[in-house]
Parts: structure tokens; C-alpha cells; sequence
């Protein structure tokens, strides 16, 4: 019987099957940042079992709050500090060289074809755009993970999306995302691992299938996978040059973790994108979700362009190219993180700082900040913020703030005028 | 091992997420002590208070997808130092009802039907549960009346319910 990616992975890199559908897998990679993690190293502490299980497969960042803003937030960048340099884990990025973790492990080439990565965040699922088994988990999973090289899932059941048809000019792999998420709702992939499929998949580049990828959880999935092809391949290249004769050598051993033409699918769909319009979530919930013709004119009071969903280089392109000789709206205050030194680097380079600088947005050093509300642009009570983020929770970026979702292209237009509206990339 | 017995606190609400179970601000403890006053603090729900709710409940019955967004462990610690270590629910989120395990603590679904029934039938304000780990079913008095829901639970969860948590359990076999 033909096999899914996730199958496959799971195959070779099964250690135990102690119960039925109880699978314990092998890790080539855990990641680490400063709010999950050290109440893990505090716990392998109590309990007399600080070991690290392999240093060279644990890579830790600073990434939420950075800076640190507070003595409380201070203690966690050091606990971790402290543990990394205690246990001689090389990849270690703390500030001035830190970023979003979901950004800048795939630009280190962490993450490759056919692997297995937990993290302590639920939005590891975007390193899935590789083609690897990769799983947010809570900190004892985590706490595991990080002294034995182990983690316990159940069977990975898949479903299969299948994206058709050619995006529009202006609309993005964000929009794809909101708008399957709108579709399946928030419980739609509970348990299930979601591959995605389809020419519109193939034709995306990484920066793309890891948006895609990233707001897969918000769907309830355990991991977006997509099939690793060429564009994989020229990603990974300049780090896995030295381990393979040639590039048709290294892609017969991604290969292996295409999904077989007759695997199983716990469910099937297919997703036309053909005359898809820019999308916006409303409300509460990621599965609240609208074009944005729907929720024009809702005025906004701050725009957030950045975080591990739509903070890299083509995100700040699309932005900037939205900006270019524009001001902000006086009643908005714009921010923009991008998402790791090296995209802000690229950014300075291409002149996009300067564009979103002219336009009136300050711009923050790589961090989640605002994201997640704990830094560098939380909301105050009854404020909107029109965000490229990917949660709109209740208080998730302040007591009290509603959230709108939407891509960089999308904020950036509202951020001009004042209120939520269409950039004028698209002509629908 | 934990237990599984008391006062029940109905939360009538699907989809309540890990950032209204312990909002993000308060992810910079260190400690699972310094979560207890902050338990369901951003939850809105017309029929809950937290200060005036949670105190005395050691058991919790909610809807659908229970405990979806952030992966944070700190939602489970944040009922376990409440004194809550069993969440009876229509279904959950994958990494929070890992979580519950994982910590030794229990996350157990029920049919719809049932769920439906304990929220119309039962007084909610003074329902208490008691858990039969043995047999499986969970003993619900209210309203004057025993009653009792029979409940499974898989065989790796339960090794973990009895191993106190995953830590301890991996660590003597892996
Ligand atoms: S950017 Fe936001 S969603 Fe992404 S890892 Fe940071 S806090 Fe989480």
C-alpha cells in the first residue's frame, strides 16, 4: 500500500511502538527559545537530569522577547544562555544575531527533506515546507525531546490539499491560507497532518510553502508538509553541497519523501485559488475569515508587518513595493520586524527600510514582539491591528485589542489609508 | 499518581484557546506557582467569573477543540496548581491533551450526546465527579442523583496518568 510523506518519515525513524497506534520516533532536530524551554532545563535540573542528548541536533534562539524588557523576561534569555554555553550547543543565536525561530532555522538549513523537528511552539509546522515530520509540543514533550532525542505521536493521518489554479496578481500565499482555514474551520485538521499538493503548491517558492505551512496548527494540524521538489533542493544546496556528488544525487535522496501515487488519504480536497480575492480574518477565531472587499472601511489604529508568518523578504518586498513613495495615515502607527538579521540585512540593501522608514513605520529589530503581545507594539484596550501575524485570539497582542490577519501587501495598503482595504497589487 | 475527584466547573464554550486558559503576558514565570491567580483569565463567557469560579472545582467540562492555539504547557499547569487535573471535553487541540498526559494529568473526550446532556440536564453550580480509573466510568452527582458515564482511555495515556508524566516514563525506557 502506498505511503504519505508523514508515513514515511515516521517509517524510518520509528524507535518504539509500545500501544497500537502509539508511535515513538527519533528527532534529528530540537529547537529551543526562551519562553518554553527553561522551565524544561529547570525541571531536567530538579530532577538531577541536566543532559542534553545530542548538542549538535539542539538549536536554541532568543526570539519572543528581545531585547529583554523586564527582569522576569531577562531570566529566561539567561537561563537559556546559560544552559547552551553549559552544554557547548553550537547554534545558539542570541542578540545581534537572532531571529524569529521559524525564519531563521530554515535559513541556517536545520531543516531538511525527510526529517523530524519538535519545538516548543505550535507554529513548527512550518518547517513541514521542507518536507519534514515537524511538530509544536509542550515543554515536557520538549523536556524529552531534549534528553532522550524522542517524541510519542499518534498515527499521522493525512489529508491531502489539493491547490488548483493560478493565484491572481496581488493575492498570496497568505490568502491561500485564511482561506482554507476559513473553510475546513479551526478544528478542520485536529490530529492530521495536512500535505499540500497541486501546481499552485509546486510553482511556490520556500518562502511561500512556509507561510502556507506555518498557519497549518490554526487548522488544528499537527504539521503542513509539502512534497520536497527542485525549489527545496536550491534552497538547501549551499548547506548540503559537501554531502552529495551532485544535485540530481541529493534529489534522488529527497525523493524518497514524495507521497506514492496510490497513498492513503484520510480525506482529500481541492482548493481553486483561480479567482481567489485577498483575504482578512474578523472576529476572534483564524477560521473567521472574509475578503477584504467584505471589511473595507474598518478603520485600523496599527498596522504589525512582520512575525515566523510573513516576516521574510518577499513579505517586506511585497510591503514595500505597496509603500514606495507613500505616507502612513496619521492615525495609524506602523510597525515592521523583519523576521531575522539576515532579511533585514537584504532589506537595507534593497531599500526596503528606507521605503517603510519614509512612509512613517517604525522598524523594530528581529523579534516576535507584538505578535504575541509581549513587547514592542501591544495593544491597548479596543484598539485594531491590522497584522500579517497569524493569530486574532482574543487579547493575543493586548487585553482588549482585536487582530486582523492579512498579508503584508494587504497591511500595508490599509496602513496608508487608515483603514482595512485592498492593496492596489490586486485588480480583481 | 494525581486525582480525578470533586467539584466540576462547566465552561460552555467550543474553542477556548491556551491564550484565554493563561494569556501570553504571563509566560515569563518561572515557576507553575506563580500562574494560579491568572487561570481562564481572558476567557469571556456570559456565565463565568473567574475569582468567583474556580476556586474549590477540581474537574472541568467544556465543548469542542478544547485548549487549540498556542502549545503552551503552561495552560495545564496553570489548572493543575488551581487543583484541576481532569478536563472532560467534546474533543481537543493535539498538543494540549498531549500536555495533559504528559504532566500526568487527564484530558478525556465524551460523545457530543453526553456532553450536550451533562450542560442541559445537570446543576451546573453543584455537580460533582468522581473518577473510576479501574472501571472506567466517571461517577456524576447532581441534582440529588448519582449517575454514571463510562469513559475510555488509551493504553499509553494511561501509563502515563500512572507514571505520573512522560518524563519519568521515557526516561526508564528510552
Ligand atoms: S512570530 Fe508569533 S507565532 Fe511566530 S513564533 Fe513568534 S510569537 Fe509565535
Amino acid at each position: 500500500m502506498g505511503r504519505t510523506i508523514v508515513e514515511k518519515i515516521f517509517d524510518s525513524h520509528r524507535v518504539d511502538n509500545p500501544f497500537g497506534d502509539i508511535h515513538v520516533i527519533r528527532l534529528d532536530a530540537v529547537f529551543c527559545h526562551e519562553i518554553t524551554t527553561p522551565i524544561a532545563i529547570n525541571d531536567l535540573e530538579a530532577r538531577g537530569k541536566d543532559r542534553v542528548y545530542d548538542p549538535s541536533k539542539i538549536k536554541a534562539v532568543i526570539d519572543h522577547v528581545t531585547p529583554a524588557k523586564d527582569s522576569k523576561t531577562a531570566i529566561q534569555g539567561k537561563i537559556l544562555r546559560d544552559w547552551a554555553r553549559r552544554h557547548k550547543i553550537r547554534d545558539f543565536f542570541d542578540i545581534g544575531h537572532n531571529g524569529v525561530c521559524h525564519a531563521i532555522f530554515p535559513e541556517k538549513g536545520f531543516v531538511r527533506p525527510g526529517y523530524t523537528v519538535i519545538m516548543g511552539d505550535s507554529h513548527t509546522c512550518t518547517h513541514g515546507a521542507f518536507g519534514a515530520f515537524a511538530a509544536g509540543v509542550g515543554t515536557t514533550d520538549l523536556e524529552v525531546g531534549i534528553l532522550k532525542g524522542v517524541c510519542a505521536f499518534r498515527h499521522p493521518k493525512t489529508i491531502k490539499i489539493d491547490i488548483t489554479g493560478r493565484l491572481p496578481k496581488g493575492v498570496y500565499a497568505k490568502d491561500i491560507i485564511l482561506s482554507i482555514i476559513g473553510r475546513i474551520g479551526v478544528n478542520g485538521a485536529t490530529n492530521r497532518v495536512i500535505e499540500f499538493s497541486g501546481h499552485a503548491v509546486e510553482s511556490m517558492n520556500m518562502e511561500s510553502r512556509m507561510t502556507l505551512c506555518n498557519m497549518a496548527v490554526e487548522a488544528g494540524a499537527t504539521c503542513g508538509i509539502c512534497t520536497p521538489d527542485m525549489t527545496t533542493l536550491e534552497y538547501l544546496w549551499e548547506f548540503v553541497k559537501d554531502e552529495f556528488p551532485s544535485k540530481e544525487a541529493a534529489m534522488a535522496e529527497f525523493s524518497h519523501y514524495k507521497p506514492d501515487p496510490d497513498a492513503v488519504y484520510d480525506k482529500i480536497i481541492e482548493h481553486n485559488i483561480g479567482t481567489l480575492e485577498p483575504q482578512v480574518t474578523y472576529g476572534y477565531k483564524p477560521e473567521n475569515v472574509r475578503s477584504v472587499r467584505e471589511m473595507e472601511k474598518t478603520k485600523i489604529d496599527q498596522v504589525y508587518i512582520g512575525s515566523c508568518t510573513n516576516g521574510r523578504i518577499d513579505d517586506l518586498a511585497a510591503a514595500a513595493e505597496v509603500l514606495q513613495d507613500q505616507k502612513i495615515n496619521s492615525g495609524v502607527r506602523g510597525i515592521v520586524s523583519p523576521a531575522t538579521p539576515k532579511i533585514f540585512n537584504e532589506a537595507l540593501e534593497r531599500g526596503y527600510i528606507k521605503i517603510f522608514m519614509d512612509a512613517g513605520f517604525c522598524v523594530t529589530n528581529p523579534t516576535c514582539g507584538a505578535c504575541l503581545g509581549m513587547s514592542n507594539g501591544v495593544l491597548a484596550d479596543g484598539e485594531i491591528c491590522a497584522s500579517t501575524t497569524n493569530r486574532n485570539f482574543n487579547g493575543r497582542m493586548g487585553k482588549g485589542g482585536m487582530v486582523h490577519l492579512m498579508s503584508p501587501a494587504t497591511a500595508a495598503a490599509s496602513a496608508i489609508s487608515g483603514y482595512i482595504t485592498n492593496s492596489n497589487l490586486y485588480q480583481g | 499518581m494525581k486525582k480525578f475527584n470533586g467539584k466540576v466547573l462547566f465552561l460552555d464554550r467550543a474553542d477556548i484557546n491556551t491564550d484565554e486558559i493563561i494569556p501570553a503576558k504571563y509566560l515569563t514565570e518561572n515557576s507553575k506557582q506563580a500562574l494560579k491567580p491568572y487561570l481562564l483569565e481572558d476567557l469571556e463567557l456570559d456565565s463565568f467569573l473567574a475569582e468567583r469560579d474556580i476556586a474549590g472545582k477540581s474537574v472541568v467540562i467544556t465543548r469542542s477543540n478544547f485548549g487549540c492555539g498556542s502549545s503552551r504547557e503552561h495552560a495545564p499547569w496553570a489548572f493543575e496548581v488551581n487543583g484541576i487535573n481532569l478536563v472532560i471535553a467534546e474533543s481537543f487541540a493535539r498538543i494540549f491533551r498531549q500536555n495533559m498526559f504528559n504532566c500526568g494529568m487527564m484530558a478525556i473526550e465524551l460523545p457530543r450526546e453526553v456532553i450536550d446532556r451533562l450542560f442541559s440536564v445537570i446543576d451546573q453550580k453543584d455537580t460533582e465527579l468522581e473518577t473510576d480509573l479501574e472501571k472506567n466510568v466517571f461517577k456524576i452527582s447532581a441534582n440529588g442523583k448519582t449517575e454514571e458515564i463510562p469513559f475510555a482511555i488509551s493504553d499509553f495515556d494511561r501509563a502515563l496518568v500512572e507514571a505520573g508524566g512522560w518524563v519519568d516514563y521515557a526516561d526508564l525506557k528510552y
